[in-house]
């Protein structure tokens, strides 16, 4: 029997973003002069030519409905012009040609529950990952966990009343595809992988496991008379690596998987260069579905980073100008042994002087 | 009508609350999804056991190697069949969005009807990656819902070992701080790469990422084995209107503190305008009718602030180009990684100029796939043979802007210094500014 024809792909790549631009950014590609914002979640752009532009700014669930898509369509068509775009943090922004589009297209939004602001120096929506939803290595939830603090954090979304912008990501695992933020939530495993050496030998490629750890921990064993992998647990640094490549070496732990929380990260080269997040907490429970220990965590943090930072200070900044020990002192967050630094390159994050604020 | 919906006593908490409930557009889905109806049963039974129930396998569609996220559940009963059978398949599609995620409303609505057709009904925008995530599809419908978004021109995106969907920032469209086409770039560089995208065979993941300024919105610095950062080589451009009109609003207090004292290098000064120096490399403009602010632009390391700040009044210079670092990446294995400086400045305008751009690149990525080792990103590679090593098989000449401070310690050979001091002379004398 004849195989049925298969279409072969168009390999077409990345789409040409001109076809759907808004006809005014289009018109002044390139030409912009400068910004301002009238109010919290609007930006208005002014050209050289002197044409302006007003973009309203709304958070959405990221993961979306098409019912929630067709609403945000419906609003489009129906209040701004037909034009949208999405920024990296998943809010959702109209573009409009007269000033006197932009409280009609923010009431339809708030009336229809998609919350307007996430601009200049606020709370913007959290970058996240997949999580339970459709992970196949998560040890938490994102979305909901997103949902729960969002739900928490939404005053600091529709209002800009922090030093600076505040960036926030969560990560279900220790890769950390949420990535670097001023305050990051990632898992922690606190155990070495469970192995089930009945399934290794036939689902795992054993020497790239092996060469996966990063502390050298794994080696291969004959185990019940069956080839498999064994841990030295007093090495292992529970980091998960393994587990991707190999799934019979379960990390996540219903019970030991905690939740860590890091600060200070920054990709922008505004006054300092770049920095990388710290972690400051660990040990939090995984606990859906609101996770109300690590709520209380961030808040906590964002609160006195929010009361204590001087205008233009990142998260990084403030910590920078008011020295850790203090960090940890206005936080209430104890300081243990667990946070100094011992993996590569760890000698730079000592203090090698006697810079000390008393 | 779909099925009957099981109880989900944990989701339902999730309901609450003011900021938008991903939980409410599921269960809108599953009142005529049965897939939906089923994810929603097993996202419960991990929020019960806290634990994840999907493996990944082998789904994808005819003529590629990979895009497709495959999701199978685990979640068995005791005879060895899925709990929840119509979400036991649970695929993503991965598909390319537009540089800097523009959309009509055409072409959204298009996408949620192929997705009504052909999935569950439920996309994300954006994945981490930048990809559209349309998540939730048989193996059977994962080729139907592809040939139709193929039609409507969109491709899909990057999984496993190969160049990934990249990202830009809104730039050009629709910001002052833009130094580049930022679309453009992404769209030609990308698109010189399908074949290593769609036909996964590098060592590992390799990302490119573009912001059109050192602000870096698509935090190309920490999350792209080549970030292309846009800045300028010329003064900052200065508008004498609009820095009054912020002098005006703000003060001296914010001006000294927020702007002053906040520059990096101290190139920022508030003078009388009595004081104020000439020369090429400054920049200047008054705030008042006595004062007026002086940056020297030589010390400026176009780190955005004072611009950030006081935009419109300060603006980034004429002369624009790209900054390219290599490198960047996530703790696994060796410890987090900033990219780079490999090339300090390049001008980024004519078709010649994307050319060279995709010709670089080119050459990186075919080293990094003779050279890298499985599952070694770009930055570990460099790491492993020295970034001296690296620039000499790209062609690139040592520039002490790639470095923080020169070496610190002896342990190097040095015996062939007296002809690296010929090439950097011979280099000077040919005028190059690299």
């Amino acid at each position: 029997m004849a195989q049925p024809q298969l279409r072969r792909p168009i390999e077409s790549g990345v789409p040409d973003n001109k076809q759907y631009m808004h006809p005014l950014l289009l018109k002044n590609y390139g030409n912009w002069k400068y910004h301002d914002r009238p109010r919290p979640g609007v930006l208005h752009h002014v050209s050289h030519t002197g044409d302006e532009v007003w973009t309203v700014r709304a958070g959405t669930q990221r993961q979306m409905d098409i019912f929630t898509i067709r609403k945000l369509c419906d609003i489009a068509d129906k209040l701004a012009e037909g034009h949208v775009r999405f920024t990296i943090r998943s809010n959702i922004e109209f573009m409009v040609s007269s000033a006197a589009k932009v409280n009609p297209l923010i009431a339809e939004l708030e009336a229809n529950g998609f919350p307007v602001g996430g601009t200049g120096n606020s709370v913007s929506m959290i970058a996240h990952t997949q999580g339970w939803l459709h992970c196949d290595i998560p040890g938490t939830d994102a979305s909901g966990a997103v949902k729960a603090l969002m739900d928490e954090l939404i005053e600091e979304f529709k209002h800009e009343e922090m030093p600076n912008r505040v960036r926030l990501s969560t990560s279900c695992c220790e890769i950390n595809c949420g990535g670097q933020a001023d305050l990051a939530i990632i898992i922690q495993h606190t155990k070495p992988p469970k192995i089930n050496h009945d399934l290794v030998a036939n689902v795992c490629e054993r020497p790239s496991v092996v060469a996966r750890c990063p502390v050298a921990a794994i080696r291969p064993a004959m185990v019940n008379g069956k080839p498999s992998l064994e841990v030295d647990e007093a090495k292992c640094v529970c980091c998960g690596a393994c587990y991707p490549p190999c799934p019979p070496m379960q990390i996540n732990d219903p019970e030991h998987s905690k939740l860590a929380i890091w600060v200070g990260g920054k990709n922008s080269n505004a006054r300092t260069k770049p920095t990388f997040m710290k972690m400051v907490a660990s040990g939090l429970p995984n606990n859906p579905p609101r996770w109300p220990e690590v709520s209380a965590v961030v808040k906590k943090i964002l609160h006195t980073y929010k009361e204590d930072a001087r205008p233009w200070e990142r998260m990084s900044d403030w910590i920078d100008r008011i020295g850790w020990p203090r960090f940890f002192e206005k936080t209430g967050l104890p300081f243990t042994k667990y946070l100094i630094d011992d993996w590569r390159g760890a000698r730079a994050n000592l203090n090698a002087s006697t810079h000390i604020r008393f | 009508m779909a099925k009957k919906m099981h109880d989900t006593p944990n989701l339902d908490e999730l309901e609450k609350g003011p900021w938008p409930s991903f939980i409410t557009g599921i269960k809108r889905l599953a009142k005529n999804n049965d897939m939906a109806v089923d994810l929603l049963g097993q996202l419960e039974t991990s929020y019960r056991t806290r634990k994840g129930y999907w493996k990944g396998g082998t789904v994808g569609v005819f003529g590629y190697g990979g895009g497709v996220i495959p999701r199978f559940t685990e979640l068995k009963d005791e005879k060895g069949e899925p709990v929840y059978k119509d979400a036991a398949e649970f695929h993503t599609l991965r598909i390319m969005p537009p540089a800097g995620m523009h959309y009509n409303t055409d072409v959204l609505r298009k996408m949620c009807d192929v997705w009504e057709r052909h999935g569950s009904g439920l996309i994300a925008f954006h994945g981490q990656s930048g990809d559209i995530m349309f998540q939730g599809t048989t193996a059977e419908n994962v080729q139907k819902a592809f040939d139709e978004l193929n039609e409507m021109g969109f491709d899909l995106g990057g999984a496993g070992p190969a160049v990934r969907t990249s990202m830009s920032c809104v730039g050009a469209a629709r910001c002052e701080q833009s130094c580049f086409d930022e679309g453009k770039a992404m769209r030609t560089v990308v698109n010189a790469f399908l074949d290593d995208m769609h036909r996964p065979s590098l060592p590992y993941k390799f990302k490119f990422k573009f912001s059109g300024c050192p602000n870096d919105c698509m935090n190309s610095i920490q999350r792209s084995d080549m970030a292309v950062i846009g800045t300028w080589r010329d003064n900052i451009r200065t508008d004498e209107a609009l820095a009054k009109k912020w002098f005006a609003k703000h003060g001296v207090d914010e001006l000294v503190n927020d702007v002053v004292a906040r520059c990096p290098t101290k190139a920022f000064q508030l003078k009388q305008i009595k004081d104020i120096r000439k020369g090429e490399h400054i920049s200047s403009v008054a705030v008042s009718d006595t004062h007026a602010v002086e940056i020297d632009n030589k010390d400026c390391v176009r780190c955005m602030h004072c611009i950030n700040v006081m935009t419109g009044a300060l603006a980034a210079g004429k002369d624009k180009g790209v900054t390219i670092l290599m490198g960047g990446k996530r703790t696994l294995k060796i410890g987090d990684l900033m990219g780079t400086v490999v090339v300090p400045f390049m001008k980024l305008e004519t078709d010649e100029d994307m050319e060279k751009l995709v010709d670089f690149a080119q050459r990186t990525i075919d080293f990094f796939a003779e050279n890298a080792l499985e599952h070694e990103r770009t930055g570990e590679m460099i790491e492993r043979i020295g970034l001296a090593n690296f620039l000499e098989a790209m062609e690139l000449d040592v520039d002490p802007n790639m470095v923080s401070c020169p070496r610190m310690n002896p342990y190097v050979r040095t015996d062939g210094w007296d002809e690296e001091v010929a090439k950097v002379n011979a280099r000077k004398q040919a005028g190059d500014r690299n």
